[in-house]
């Protein structure tokens, strides 16, 4: 099995050690890889968009030609994790708390409305448990960083997990989105469910 | 990529320990520093040492540029920067101007943060409590102390523990940048010698400070209990330094970079990321000089890109530079806070 990362900025080295650990917490043979041109896509069997500034991602694959290819190879249906601002580049809505729409290049393939820095700055940083019971697994420790939130979750995307009514965690189909942090966590339960998916 | 043994989790379970520690040792009215103690935590909880320490993650193979104003500020968002920094003057203003400087003028900060989408970061003198409590009340994402500013303090640091907002400090040593993470910061980076355009200062600290790693690792027990006599920080953390191989928070580049090879050159040095100060908006071409900036330094390790970045802009428009050795002693900014 081989797990790309989009490597350009970002929570990526952690992701990568995560991965690592649920593939031998799930016995499966494979390797990491980081996915920064359009060839690192080949023989890529799952995706992970790490937490990072969505814009930042969004203009740096988008001028290294990858957010078409890499958009293509999700709308084909290989399995994919975003985390925070990979949350973002999935969704097909976006707007930001404070300062509004804004044009940013994203994937936008998952059917959700997110808005950026919904909690407010830095400072209203938090971290939280979270229940994944909705994915046979128990809660986890994570931290949300200057953290989106989903708001809206239409067409086939389900709400899996709520923190106080606002949804962290949704799934559509193939994409896995998460406005919390399974990399800087306690658990791996989320990338041995983006691994399950995969090898499904 | 670059793999660890230890998880982020893991590390914070390191430095929540080290509070643990000074639970027990707390009755014998010693030891004031470090995190707050994690049993004591109600979740939700912001503004702990974890959060504080994540937020920099984030930040990872990014480029954050100094700016001083909101024109300047949408350019870096729209070229990809990962945050700003606001200051009053670019550092190489700074060295031209001057007389004391200070912390930016909290108007400005606020107005580039009502701005933009990124997060934004400003700087405070080295020990001046109250510009960082400030900046705290006004709540900008992290703050820099930073030896650009007319250290306040001659003889100590802000106790960054005691700040629900993230600090990064400059470093030329693993002593130094050691003694800043037992102190509360959350983030490291060169000191290099700000605005200069000159990047060998910066290339010499990152050298240091990853030789030092190495050497670390190479060390005994009692070697290691000596080294943390000489760095003058709690031996707890240089041994977890030796087992992590990288310092166990994130570490930029910063102090001279002023173009897209430049950048490169850190990354491969094995910064984290990349500060800008005065090498954008003190060139001619800063749009694109930004961008090219922000491409070379997500793909360092592709050096056809790092070429498409370096073409973008001409060296020309690159700002003049000063040679280091040109510098009278008092001129330096690096030897400011060690």
């Amino acid at each position: 099995m081989k797990v790309g990362i989009v490597a350009y900025q970002g929570s990526v080295e952690e992701h990568a050690l995560m991965t690592y650990r649920a593939m031998k917490e799930l016995g499966y043979q494979g390797e990491v890889v980081e996915v920064k041109l359009p060839e690192d896509l080949k023989d890529v069997d799952a995706l992970i968009i790490p937490g990072g500034e969505s814009t930042t991602i969004g203009i740096v694959a988008k001028r290294a030609g990858l957010l078409e290819p890499l958009t293509d190879k999700i709308r084909e249906g290989t399995p994919v994790l975003g985390t925070c601002a990979g949350a973002i580049m999935l969704a097909k809505e976006v707007t930001d708390a404070k300062v509004g729409k804004r044009s940013q290049p994203l994937i936008g393939l998952m059917d959700v409305k997110v808005i950026r820095n919904y909690y407010g700055r830095q400072r209203e940083s938090f971290e939280a448990e979270v229940d994944l019971a909705s994915i046979n697994e128990g809660r986890i420790h994570t931290v949300f960083i200057r953290a989106p939130a989903i708001v809206e979750v239409k067409g086939r995307a389900m709400a899996l997990s709520k923190l106080d009514n606002v949804v962290v965690f949704a799934q559509q189909d193939n994409m896995i989105a998460t406005t919390f942090h399974p990399e800087l966590s306690n658990s791996t339960a989320i990338h041995k469910y983006l691994l399950r998916l995969a090898k499904a | 990529m670059r793999l660890y043994e230890l998880s982020f989790w893991e590390v914070e379970e390191f430095f929540y320990k080290l509070a643990e520690i000074k639970d027990v040792i707390k009755e014998a009215g010693l030891l004031e520093y470090y995190p707050e103690f994690k049993k004591d935590l109600k979740l939700p909880a912001q503004a702990t040492t974890m959060v504080r320490h994540a937020f920099p993650v984030f930040q990872k193979g990014g480029v954050v540029m100094d700016v001083t104003n909101v024109e300047q500020a949408t350019i870096a968002e729209n070229a990809g920067a990962v945050a700003v920094m606001v200051l009053d003057k670019l550092p190489y203003d700074v060295r031209k101007a001057g007389g004391v400087a200070r912390m930016a003028d909290p108007k400005v900060i606020e107005e580039v943060m009502n701005s933009i989408t990124i997060p934004v970061m400003a700087k405070v003198r080295i020990g001046h409590y109250y510009e960082a409590k400030v900046l705290e009340a006004l709540g900008v994402d992290m703050i820099d102390e930073s030896e650009v500013l007319t250290p306040a303090d001659e003889e100590h640091h802000i106790n960054k523990w005691e700040f629900r907002v993230p600090f990064v400090n400059g470093a030329r040593d693993l002593g130094e940048a050691l003694r800043r993470i037992a102190e509360g910061a959350a983030m490291i980076r060169t000191k290099g010698e700000p605005g200069t355009g000159n990047v060998s200062e910066a290339v010499k600290h990152m050298r240091i400070v990853m030789k030092q790693l190495r050497e670390l690792r190479s060390l005994l027990p009692e070697e290691r209990l000596k080294k943390a006599r000489e760095f003058q920080v709690p031996v707890q953390l240089v041994d977890l330094t030796a087992k992590l191989g990288r310092l166990p928070v994130v570490n930029f580049a910063a102090g001279g970079i002023a173009t897209p090879a430049d950048a490169a050159l850190m990354m491969w040095l094995g910064a984290d990321g990349i500060f800008v100060g005065s090498g954008i908006f003190k060139s001619q071409d800063p749009e694109q000089r930004a961008l090219a900036i922000v491409l070379a330094t997500s793909s360092w390790d592709k050096p056809e890109v790092v070429l498409e970045a370096q073409k973008t802009i001409s060296e020309s428009k690159t700002m003049m530079g000063i040679d280091i050795r040109q510098l009278k002693p008092e001129e330096l900014m690096q030897v400011r806070g060690l």
